[in-house]
């Protein structure tokens, strides 16, 4: 049995050790905004974040998790309004979806770490994060627009 | 003549023989009954706690699925296996009949209470220099708090003649110095503290002191670094190879925390030693530590943040448009920056790997553990996870990344038969720490 939390509640989960920790929060926990790419931390499709750094879940053992704190695209915002959702959403990033919560996942990891970052910034950080649609451009773009909007709302107190 | 002689040289044996045998025979201790146990104050079991939890005395105490101090831990030697201990206060099994003169003696000469010479894996070559008073600490919290469990203890796998305990006493004779830890006046308080700590209850030297052909720690090259289950336990003393200087805020860190901001994190055999280990000690004594460690290595109090050597590891990071040209850089850029680049400054939680005591090791055997198996909740930074990469990459990606870092990120002379020594480590180091 090994604990941890996610988004905020203590979860149990009675499996193998060896398990990858996405087929555990996909199948055991049931949460499934976060997806399977590669399963060899290639692709960045199964990024969550485990104690608030962007991770690959796919090659991330539950055992190597117990008494963490997880955090999946569904908890990031309870309202869905992080301002990368929200950056997201108005420049319509996504076409067919699949890397879009990694995507966000490693990009609100990016701003924490990184408030203002460069275009060589992001390009160096967000490699890891394949779309097969090819919306680099407006990837960078919501990026870019999430920095200003969380800057600015910092400066507003 | 010549009999007298011979006679003469049979003497000088047949009295060298007996005279060892007089140094070597230990009388046993009378054993002690629960009833006969002394009381101890609430205080004296509390410093115990933190005195056992930073000498980190359970984590050879404890096998891997075993009861917490009961002991039969494999460790490999080099001469062969020995497991350690029953070290719960289980009368017929573990330590329940000693009493504290017996565990005194124990800790103090590493000889048990039947009066049977131990093995130095117990590093009572360390403990030897700790004060009576912090050993009946360490006493009055396993004899109280500690749960007896009734074990079957495993038999050391030792060839003869090593197997003979009566032998240990002349290593001994030879090599351990015993007696209490005693001030250098040269130097402060505070870093007497350290080296009381450093030299004794932390034992130290036992990983990053390199030992002679039978085992001893070569007195003459302390914390000069060594090699244990695979893995190198660094120099600490001015030969570290790191490129920044370990200054006393980064040991305190490294100490309290398990991380750094320029040299890395605690994995591995040493996972254990600052989680479950030395971080419980109180902050002054970290202080104290990190006094005395920081002066091993001849280190300046400068921030490193400025210096050139992180300006420099920085640019290095930034991402090149060349990349995708070659195998290692390319691994590295999908699967490593993400966590690994840094923008303005080294950030606590994104390793530099430029600069990382790993990469700029004389072995890569850290590094290649670290990308095979990851950093676990416990290990490292607390409650943050590096995945390992063991069933993504083969052994011949993960010797490409690490030459990249080596190569072109570290600026070090290439590491030689990388890929195999990557198969190596996959095949045979430990899967879990």
């Amino acid at each position: 049995m090994i604990k941890f939390e996610i988004n905020g509640r203590s979860v149990s989960v009675d499996a193998d050790p060896d398990t990858p920790l996405l087929w555990a929060i996909r199948d055991e926990i049931g949460l499934t905004g976060t997806k399977f790419g590669c399963g060899i931390g290639m692709c960045g499709a199964c990024t969550v974040h485990v104690g608030g750094r962007a991770t690959r879940s796919c090659i991330t053992p539950l055992s190597a998790v117990a008494d963490t704190e997880i955090t999946t695209i569904e908890g990031l915002d309870a309202e869905a309004n992080h301002p990368v959702q929200e950056a997201w959403r108005n420049l319509r990033v996504p076409q067919c979806g699949y890397c879009q919560s990694g995507q966000i996942m490693q990009a609100a990891s990016l701003l924490q770490d990184i408030p203002e970052p460069t275009d060589d910034d992001i390009d160096a950080v967000m490699t890891g994060n394949l779309c097969r649609c090819m919306t680099y451009p407006r990837i960078r773009q919501a990026v870019r627009d999430a920095a200003t909007a969380m800057n600015g709302a910092q400066d507003n107190g | 003549m010549a009999r007298n002689l011979i006679l003469g040289g049979l003497a000088v044996v047949v009295g060298g023989a007996v005279g060892f045998g007089l140094y070597a025979y230990k009388s046993p201790i009378d054993p002690i009954t629960t009833a006969q146990l002394a009381e101890f104050t609430p205080e004296e079991v509390e410093k115990g706690r933190v005195l056992v939890s930073a000498g980190y005395c359970a984590t050879c105490h404890t096998a891997a699925d075993g009861e917490p101090y009961a002991g039969n831990y494999a460790m490999e030697t080099g001469f062969g296996t020995l497991y350690s201990t029953n070290l719960t206060p289980d009368v017929e099994t573990g330590i329940g009949t000693y009493s504290k003169e017996a565990f005194r003696r124990a800790m103090h000469e590493g000889v048990d209470r039947e009066g049977r010479h131990l093995f130095p894996a117990f590093p009572y070559d360390h403990f030897t220099k700790m004060t009576d008073e912090d050993v009946d600490a360490i006493y009055a919290y396993i004899m109280t708090e500690v749960e007896p469990v009734k074990t079957v203890q495993k038999e050391n796998e030792l060839p003869f003649p090593l197997n003979q305990r009566i032998l240990q006493a002349g290593w001994k004779m030879l090599f351990v110095d015993q007696g209490r830890y005693e001030a250098d006046e040269d130097h402060s308080e505070e870093w007497n503290r350290g080296a009381y700590l450093a030299e004794g209850l932390t034992h130290c030297g036992a990983c990053h002191t390199p030992r002679n052909a039978v085992g001893a720690e070569k007195q003459s090259e302390q914390y000069a670094g060594a090699e244990i289950d695979r893995w190198i336990a660094p120099a600490l003393t001015a030969a570290n190879p790191s490129s920044v200087a370990w200054t006393a805020s980064e040991f305190k860190s490294y100490l309290m925390e398990g991380v750094t901001s320029y040299h890395g994190i605690a994995a591995g055999p040493m996972g254990p030693v600052v989680h479950e280990g030395v971080r419980d000690l109180p902050e002054s004594d970290i202080d104290s530590l990190a006094i005395y460690l920081a002066d091993q290595v001849g280190a300046t109090d400068d921030d490193p943040a400025q210096s050139e050597v992180v300006l420099a590891s920085l640019r290095n990071n930034r991402p090149d448009p060349q990349y995708r040209r070659e195998l290692g850089e390319r691994l590295y850029t999908t699967a490593c920056a993400s966590c690994h680049y840094n923008a303005e400054q080294i950030m606590q939680g994104r390793p530099d790997l430029g600069i990382n005591s790993v990469t700029n090791l004389e072995t890569p055997n850290n590094l290649i553990h670290v990308i095979l198996d990851g950093v676990n909740g416990p290990e490292g930074m607390s409650g943050v996870v590096m995945p390992g990469f063991r069933n993504a990459l083969d052994d011949e990606q993960v010797a490409a990344v690490s030459a990249y870092l080596r190569d072109k990120r570290a600026n070090r002379p290439a590491w030689p038969e990388l890929t195999a020594t990557v198969a190596d480590i996959r095949e045979n180091g430990p899967k879990t720490h």
